[in-house]
Parts: C-alpha cells; sequence; structure tokens
C-alpha cells in the first residue's frame, strides 16, 4: 500500500469521492458506447489521426466547452460558499483548490483552445489557403493541449489539485508550503500545453505569412487573420519565457533547486516578475482574437465594410508590442520604489489608448449602417459598453498609488472578469454561433440563442458590478469567508445570483445545440448571413481541400466583391491536389508526454524516462520518414463539387 | 577553383573556434567576476551572430529582411525585459 498513497488525495471529501465515481462511470459509458455502435475506428480514422485544420478547430472547440463546463463548476462552488457570510460549504483548503484550478483552467484550457479552435477553422479558410504551414504539427498542437488538460483534471482524483492560486506564486508554491503534489500538476500540466501553444504560434505565423491567395497582400487580409497574425507574433515571444519560469519552478519543487526559494541565493520575486512578464502578454493574446472576431461579425451585421482598417491593424501590431512593456502592474504593491512604478503605470495607460481607438472603429462602423440584431450581433453590442468599462476600471488599476487600494481585492477581480467575459467570452460564443453553419450545416436556432444571450448578460452584471462595490469596501480576493458584520452579505448573494443566471445559460446552450440538431433545416447554407470574407466562399460543408480552385484576391473584401462587383473569384480549371496524409505519431507522441508528465508529477523516474525516450521516438520517426503526401484527382474533384452543387465562379 | 573552396563558411568555422577558445580563458585563468562575465557575454554574442550569418545563411535569402527584423524585434524585447526586471527587482527596489 506504501506505493500508492501517494496517489491519495490529501485533503478529501464526499464530493470528491462522488467526481470520482462519476468520472469512472463516464470513462465506462463513453468506451461502452463507442464500442457498441463500432465507432471506434470512425474516431481513429476521422478524428484521433487527422491532420485537417477543420477537424482540428472543432476538437478544440469541443474541448473548450467541456472545460467551460468544468470551470464553471468550479465558479458555482466559490460563488455558493461565498453567497452568505460565514458560510461551512467548503473549508480554506478546499477553497483555495477551486479557485486555482478554475483560474487556470479557464484562462489556459478553456479560453485558449477555444481561440485556438476558431483560429483553426476559419484563417486558413480567410485567407484562401488549404491547409496551415504545418499540419502535422499543428495536430502535434493540438493533442499536447489535450493532454495537459486532462493531466491537470486529473489533479484532483489522483494527488490533489493545486492549491496556490492560478498565479501560484513562490514560496508559496515551493515544496515548504505545499507539499503536496498539487503544484506538481500546475507547473507541469501547463508546460505540456505550453509547448503546444508556442508551436501553434509558430504555425499560424507561418501560414499567414506565406500561404495566403495570390493578390492578397497584408493590408488586404481580414481582421482576424491580422488579429490572429499580432497574436502568433505575442505568442512566440511570451510562452519561452513562461517555459523557462515552469522549468525553473519545476526543478525547484522535484530536484531542490533555489531559483525562487527566500534563502540560499534564491529570489521568490523572481517568480511574479516571470509570471507577469508571460502572463500580460498572455491576457492580450486572448483578447486580440476576440477583437478580431468581433470585427468580423459587425461589419456583417452592419453591411459595412470595417471603418477605419488602416488604424484597426496599426493599433493591434502596437498592442502586440505594448503589451511587453506592462507587467510590472501586477505587483505594484511588492516593494517597488515608486518611481518604477510610476513608469509601468504611464506605459500601462497608454496601452488604453489603441484599445479605444478601436472601440471608436466598431463604433463608426455600425454608425449608418443596417444593423441586423442576430444573436452574434448581440454579442457585440453588448460587449461595446460592458468591456469599456472593464478598460476603464483597468486604468484605475493601472495608477499604482490607488492600486493599493484595490489590489487582491475583489474589484480587481470584477476588473478582469469584466474584460475577459464580455471580451472574450462574448467573443467566443457569439463566433461559434456565427461560424457554426459553415462547421456544421444549419444555423442555430435564433429564439434560444437569444434566450441564452440575455441570461449571461445580465448573469454577468449581476454576478460582477457587486464585487466593485465589496472590493472598494475591502473585501480580499482568494478569502474562503468573510463575516457577518463587514455587510458584504447581500452584494455576495446578488453576484451568486447572477452566477447562476450564467449557469442556466450554459444550460441554454447546450439546450439550443440539441435542439438546432434535432430540428434544424439540413441544407447546405454556404453563406447564411451575406458575409464579406473568403471564408465563405466555398462550399458547407467544406471540402476537405478547402477551395477547389484557389481563390484570386484583389479588393479587402474579396467574396463581398465576387459577389455585389462582380470580381471572378476562381479562374482557371481544377488541378490534382496535394494534401497531407493522416498520422497516429501526434496522438501518440502527447500520450508518452502524458506519460512523462504523470511520471514527473509523482516522481516516478522510470515511467518519466520511458515517456521522454518515446517522444523522442516519435521526432527521430518524424525525421527518417518518408511522406510526400497524397494528390486527390481532377475526377475527384470534380464529383465532390458536382455534389455540392458546382464551384460558383 | 576559388568558387569550389568554401571561403566563408571556413572562415566563419575557424572565427567560431576562436570565440568559443576566448570564451574557455574564462575558466583556466583567474579573473575577476565581472571580467570574466564580460568576455562570456561578448563571445556569445559574436558567436550567435556568425552561426546566423554565416551558417544559417540569414543574408542569403530573398526576405532577409523579414529575418532580421524578427532579430532585432527578437532583441528589443529581450532587452526590455531584462532591463525591466533588473529595474524592478534589483535597482528599484526596497525591501
Ligand atoms: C485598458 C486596458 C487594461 C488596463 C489598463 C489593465 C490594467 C490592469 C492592472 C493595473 C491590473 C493589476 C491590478 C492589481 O493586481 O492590483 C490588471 C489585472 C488583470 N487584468 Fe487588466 N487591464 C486592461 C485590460 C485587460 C484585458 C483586455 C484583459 C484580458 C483579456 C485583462 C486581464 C487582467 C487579468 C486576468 C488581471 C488579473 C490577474 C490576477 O491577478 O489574477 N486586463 N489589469
Ligand atoms: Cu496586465
Amino acid at each position: 500500500m506504501g506505493y500508492f498513497s501517494r496517489f491519495a488525495v490529501p485533503h478529501p471529501s464526499p464530493a470528491i469521492y462522488a467526481s470520482m465515481i462519476a468520472i469512472a462511470v463516464t470513462v465506462f459509458l463513453i468506451i461502452a458506447g463507442i464500442t457498441y455502435f463500432k465507432k471506434w475506428i470512425y474516431l481513429w480514422d476521422g478524428w484521433i489521426t487527422t491532420v485537417d485544420h477543420k477537424k482540428i478547430g472543432i476538437m478544440y472547440l469541443i474541448s473548450a466547452l467541456l472545460m467551460l463546463f468544468r470551470g464553471g463548476v468550479d465558479a458555482l462552488m466559490m460563488r455558493a460558499q461565498l453567497a452568505v457570510p460565514d458560510n461551512k460549504l467548503l473549508d480554506s483548503q478546499h477553497y483555495n483548490e477551486v479557485f486555482s484550478t478554475h483560474g487556470v483552467i479557464m484562462v489556459l484550457f478553456m479560453a485558449m483552445p477555444y481561440i485556438m479552435g476558431l483560429m483553426n477553422f476559419v484563417v486558413p479558410l480567410q485567407i484562401g489557403a488549404r491547409d496551415v504551414a504545418f499540419p502535422r504539427l499543428n495536430a502535434v498542437s493540438f493533442w499536447l493541449f489535450f493532454m495537459g488538460a486532462m493531466l491537470f483534471n486529473l489533479s484532483f482524483v489522483i494527488g490533489g489539485s493545486p492549491d496556490a492560486g492560478w498565479s501560484s506564486y513562490f514560496p508559496l508554491a515551493g515544496n515548504e508550503f505545499s507539499p503536496h503534489v498539487g503544484t506538481n500538476y500546475y507547473m507541469i500540466s501547463i508546460q505540456i500545453a505550453g509547448i503546444g501553444t508556442l508551436m501553434t504560434g509558430i504555425n499560424f505565423l507561418t501560414t499567414i505569412l506565406k500561404m495566403r491567395a495570390p493578390g492578397m497582400t497584408l493590408m488586404r487580409m481580414p481582421m482576424f487573420t491580422w488579429a490572429s497574425l499580432t497574436t502568433c507574433i505575442i505568442i512566440i515571444f511570451a510562452f519561452p519565457v513562461l517555459t523557462i519560469a515552469l522549468l525553473m519552478g519545476t526543478m525547484d519543487r522535484l530536484f531542490a533547486t533555489k531559483f525562487f526559494t527566500i534563502t540560499d541565493g534564491g529570489m521568490d520575486m523572481l517568480w511574479a516578475n516571470l509570471f507577469w512578464v508571460w502572463g500580460h502578454p498572455e491576457v492580450y493574446i486572448l483578447i486580440l482574437p476576440a477583437f478580431g472576431l468581433f470585427s468580423e461579425i459587425i461589419p456583417t451585421f452592419s453591411r459595412r465594410n470595417i471603418y477605419g482598417y488602416t488604424s484597426m491593424v496599426a493599433s493591434m501590431v502596437l498592442i502586440s508590442f505594448y503589451s511587453f512593456l506592462v507587467w510590472t502592474h501586477h505587483f505594484f504593491t511588492m516593494g517597488q520604489t515608486a518611481y518604477v512604478n510610476s513608469i509601468f503605470s504611464i506605459t500601462t495607460m497608454i496601452i488604453a489608448i489603441p484599445t479605444g481607438i478601436k472601440i471608436f472603429n466598431w463604433l463608426f462602423t455600425m454608425w449608418r449602417g443596417r444593423i441586423r440584431f442576430t444573436v452574434p450581433m448581440l454579442y457585440c453590442l453588448a460587449f461595446i459598453p460592458l468591456f469599456t468599462i472593464g478598460g476603464v476600471t483597468g486604468v484605475m488599476l493601472a495608477m499604482s498609488a490607488a492600486d493599493y487600494q484595490y489590489h487582491n481585492t475583489m474589484f480587481l477581480v470584477a476588473h478582469f472578469h469584466n474584460v475577459i467575459i464580455p471580451g472574450v467570452v462574448f467573443a467566443v460564443l457569439g463566433a461559434s454561433t456565427y461560424y457554426w453553419p459553415k462547421m456544421f450545416g444549419f444555423v442555430l436556432n435564433e429564439k434560444i440563442g437569444k434566450l441564452a444571450f440575455w441570461f449571461l448578460v445580465i448573469g454577468f452584471c449581476l454576478a460582477f458590478f457587486p464585487m466593485y462595490i465589496t472590493g472598494l469596501d475591502g473585501q480580499a480576493r482568494r478569502m474562503y469567508t468573510y463575516s457577518e458584520d463587514t455587510g458584504f452579505g447581500p452584494w455576495n448573494m446578488v453576484a451568486t445570483i447572477g452566477a447562476v443566471c450564467m449557469a442556466i445559460s450554459f444550460v441554454l446552450i447546450v439546450y439550443m445545440i440539441y435542439y438546432s440538431i434535432r430540428n434544424a433545416k439540413k441544407e447546405a447554407v454556404s453563406d447564411p448571413w451575406d458575409a464579406r470574407n473568403l471564408e465563405w466562399a466555398t462550399h458547407t460543408p467544406v471540402p476537405e481541400y478547402n477551395f477547389a480552385i484557389i481563390p484570386q484576391v484583389n479588393s479587402r473584401e474579396a467574396f463581398w466583391d465576387a459577389k455585389y462587383k462582380g470580381h471572378p473569384l476562381f479562374k482557371g480549371d481544377y488541378e490534382k491536389i496535394h494534401m497531407p496524409n493522416n498520422s497516429g505519431v501526434p496522438f501518440l507522441m502527447s500520450l508518452f508526454f502524458f506519460a512523462l508528465g504523470f511520471g514527473l508529477v509523482f516522481s516516478m523516474w522510470y515511467l518519466a524516462i520511458c515517456g521522454l525516450i518515446g517522444v523522442f521516438i516519435c521526432m527521430a520517426h518524424r525525421s527518417f520518414e518518408q511522406d510526400h503526401g497524397r494528390y486527390i484527382s481532377v475526377e475527384e474533384i470534380k464529383e465532390t463539387e458536382a455534389k455540392y452543387g458546382g464551384t460558383h465562379k | 577553383m576559388k568558387e569550389l573552396f568554401p571561403a566563408k563558411q571556413v572562415g566563419g568555422f575557424v572565427f567560431s573556434l576562436i570565440l568559443t577558445g576566448v570564451a574557455l580563458l574564462v575558466y583556466y585563468f583567474n579573473m575577476s567576476r565581472a571580467v570574466g562575465l564580460t568576455i562570456l557575454t561578448l563571445t556569445a554574442f559574436i558567436q550567435a551572430a556568425v552561426q546566423l550569418v554565416v551558417f544559417m545563411h540569414a543574408r542569403e535569402i530573398e526576405d532577409s529582411k523579414s529575418v532580421f527584423t524578427t532579430i532585432y524585434y527578437a532583441i528589443i524585447i529581450a532587452l526590455v525585459t531584462i532591463f525591466g526586471t533588473l529595474l524592478c527587482m534589483i535597482w528599484g527596489w526596497n525591501y
């Protein structure tokens, strides 16, 4: 038994035992289901080994929705605990584990893959390409993210969850104060997913720079492609910092190095520093693609081209650079002089300027436009005022002297949820509704969608605006309870009601998907919204080669101009198409990564070494593999195109 | 004959060996920390430049402009990060 005792959860509760059983039952049901319906081969050939950017995108989206559920349950637990003063639902240790997990899951395993998924699906279509630059690497990216997420989610039933916050500051995260394996899970699962993200950054940067359709110059690229390009640049320069910081943290925890210790020449504050050197750019990695998505949806439903294209591009490029100059605003209160703080206060306030420019551009796009109030557009309309409030409170926080009052209070919590939920979450939900017909061939139900939207918006306002008030009154973040005479009770009750509304909205969204699958008309709609960019110029469902003939671009809104100004998009004849082959190696490699990670978490060195060797074997296999892809013949293309009603030229 | 002999590559190879030799001096001779670190930093950066230009052909491809833009951008971000960190953690630290 001694050996297995390491897997025990250090701080168990009935809820955890219940989850264990639930997980076991679900896994069993899934396996039994797949076997019963004989879907293993379909799963392997169609999805697990795929290198098709569209399918990878959809897998990202499904994982992200699952993680949204997991993170949402955590959120509800926290809100339930805080609903009334002196509540005993969760004890302090549980509360710590829940908020740490919630933060990591929502940022790294929900928002990131959601955005990666949309990037995967949309960007190649938008630039008129047939796949990404490195399709195999793309599969590796996805599977690394997936295994990172699985490893992280395993923590609460095997060995215990991390409990030092999503920022996992040392020395709290060191062995002395966090002796159980939870923080190992944090370090290693984020590391694995982070390597995948870095690869995605390189992959999409290359794709966007090298694989655009002829005629699409940089300044003719659609907004979302521009947003993805700038995001990739931030990823490439920010993620290596996280990689190294996590490596140092892992070494401290597993091999007793002294990078972040208080004694022996270590420097605990260096972790906070490195974390935010990555962490601040990371929030822009989340928001820039979201801005890009809004810039796709707003012109479509205003029937106008985007206002101020050049200034939109310029502000994104500026943001991608400025985002590296502000990180210290996350620890104004930790000991720098006022002089240092002032420098970073100013850089932080400057970054609000390009963001403001974008807000005005969206407003001017809608001005005099003919607005259609569809679900995606509603999300955009709600985003603008709510995000602005988040930005304004951000500038309040940026004043370092004032930050001594706000820092680590619920005011801060309200700020970042106020930018992330209306910014990122509204964007991805709006964009999934917008792109849904392109992905699955039918439009989602509007009525339920609108209902879900209103629950989400009202729930959001109820849940987070009270936190501004209690925060200013001094309610600290990450505290598992508060006493009655603080007077925080009523506001917290309101916030909990808001959280419940948001949960209802999630249920409605799931119901909307279910309802639409059953009832929507499954006619192939290639351009349901009368949209403007190339992703709508191909058939629905999108054939695996995307475009039978590579489109010819000669304006900013190629598809719109093809529809209404008669620019020819597809010139010439069919030619055979070169496509990459499927491969199971990326999945296999991610399994080895999982073994490596699990071995490291529990200091099971043989397992870790085997995993590492497996990873290297996969890489060596790739180096010596002779795989030149395959060709789709002209006959096959003709057949497919005829089935979808021919290439409209 | 002249076209066949890769003078640039051989020269670059010898130069990078010399740089390695110079860096090794820090180990064999007893010098102050400041001098040692200066030598190491300088030789490291020159070495990286030699590798990029001579062996990775940074100058010889068609869009070498974008290669150098990226490198300069990376250097700027690295410098900002390093000096910003020094500013927060050492020069401007109160406690
Ligand atoms: C107008 C632009 C913005 C400004 C001026 C700003 C400013 C700040 C400041 C000064 C803090 C630190 C406050 C403290 O710890 O006391 C902060 C925290 C935070 N901000 Fe913003 N922000 C802005 C936009 C955004 C955006 C767009 C996002 C994400 C999409 C974001 C996400 C966050 C997060 C996640 C934190 C808190 C992290 C933590 O401590 O756990 N911010 N912001
Ligand atoms: Cu920040």
